[in-house]
């Protein structure tokens, strides 16, 4: 119980996924403009990284890995294939169930969860889990707690640019510039969580 | 409207257009891997292979692809290719591979490679979309290589393996810093190159936070 608890310490702060491994930066960067809407992406991250590790887990598990599927066949070469089809099936099959069920909800994550599909985070989760060779409980902690992790880092990023607004940046650090230093304080922030 | 030249094509993503700096495409697998100018040098090398081949491709057939599943047809371009080339790492730089690990995977939601087979390739013919995907590649790893020179000579005084700057623990006089291995420079370092870059060619500041 305790070993979970630090490993899903771990991968919110000393080991965020956007901070210091730099994936999903794409939609971290363009997406982080005010707090609403990245919370709706925060959410939409940690609901599909829960679900796609743990499947993906399975998927590698049982048909991917050598001798799995037929025995003296090792078809590893297909996972990034398989993972990414996934990804974007689960993305789709989400989608359609919170449109039947959930309307509120689909309306408040509205264009965000088409993008999750091409979101580095997700699929360098389920890369992570095989490279680490995590078992079933440690994939499901990883997804859950490494789509913590993303959500409160793109939040924090989104309440720091609001209040930039109101400052006196210099002309040529305008926009992007300032944004990647901001980051990086952010970073070294979140490193300081190591120790724990 | 008029078409640009072959070496406009080619070029403009260097500086004047940026995939990174000016585009923010592809900044994801871009930072992770330049702690050493080695494994960036790899990296870039990947990605160019990967923008050239997948805008050929997409180039290729553009007029036989159905509009409503394009993403999917880029998609899965993308990915064969993207196994290729790690493959031919596996098999012939294990090493480099190994100490990359995931990141070359990761090339598949690379935006660039998306963002240009979308944006460009499917709009233009063959000979164009191959050097605009070379470009886009020489762009990425401009940024690429001087962060991964950056880092590695002032986190471990070394250049390509080779030392430069001689180490106080092997007698020399330099002490290396070590927030330089760490990932936060590795955004100070983007950081910091976009505004000599905003500097020198002033057109490209946003005037907006």
């Amino acid at each position: 119980m305790y070993e979970h608890f630090a490993f899903a310490l771990k991968n919110i702060f000393s080991e965020n996924l956007a901070l210091a491994f730099f994936l999903g930066m794409c939609t971290f960067l363009a997406v982080s403009k005010n707090v609403k809407t990245a919370t709706g992406l925060g959410i939409a991250v940690i609901v599909i990284q829960s679900i796609t590790v743990p499947v993906n887990y399975f998927i590698y598990t049982y048909l991917l890995k050598e001798d799995a599927l037929i025995a003296g066949v090792n078809l590893e070469f297909l996972r990034l294939i398989c993972f990414i089809g996934v990804i974007a099936a689960m993305v789709q099959i989400l989608e359609m169930t919170l449109d039947r069920f959930f309307p509120p909800l689909y309306n408040a994550l509205g264009i965000f969860l088409p993008l999750i599909t091409v979101n580095c985070a997700i699929l360098g989760g389920s890369l992570f889990m095989v490279e680490r060779g995590y078992d079933l409980a440690f994939s499901v902690n990883f997804g859950i707690s490494g789509g913590i992790g993303w959500a409160i880092a793109i939040i924090g990023l989104a309440g720091i640019r609001e209040k930039m607004k109101y400052s006196d940046v210099p002309h040529g650090l305008r926009g992007l510039g300032i944004t990647f230093i901001t980051v990086g304080l952010m970073s070294m922030a979140f490193m300081a969580f190591g120790g724990i | 409207m008029s078409t640009p030249s072959n070496k406009e094509v080619l070029f403009n993503p260097l500086f004047k257009n940026n995939p990174i700096a000016l585009q923010v495409l592809g900044v994801c697998s871009a930072l992770a891997v330049t702690t050493k100018l080695e494994t960036s040098v790899i990296m870039s090398v990947a990605v160019i292979v990967v923008t050239a081949c997948s805008n050929t491709a997409v180039s290729l057939i553009r007029n036989h692809i159905p509009s409503n599943i394009r993403i999917i047809v880029q998609m899965t371009i993308i990915a064969s290719l993207v196994i290729m080339v790690d493959q031919v790492l596996q098999a012939y730089a294990h090493d480099a591979s190994k100490s990359i690990s995931v990141f070359v995977g990761l090339i598949i939601t690379n935006c660039i490679v998306m963002g240009r087979a979308e944006g460009f390739a499917m709009k233009n013919n063959v000979k164009m979309s191959f050097l605009d995907g070379v470009g886009n590649g020489l762009g990425y790893s401009i940024i690429l290589l001087l962060v991964g020179g950056a880092r590695e000579l002032f986190g471990s005084g070394n250049l390509y393996g080779i030392p430069v700057l001689q180490k106080v623990t092997e007698g020399g006089w330099y002490n290396p810093n070590g927030l330089m291995l760490l990932s936060p420079s590795a955004f100070f370092l983007i950081g910091l190159f976009i505004w000599a870059l905003r500097t020198w060619k002033p057109e490209q500041v946003e005037e907006h936070n």
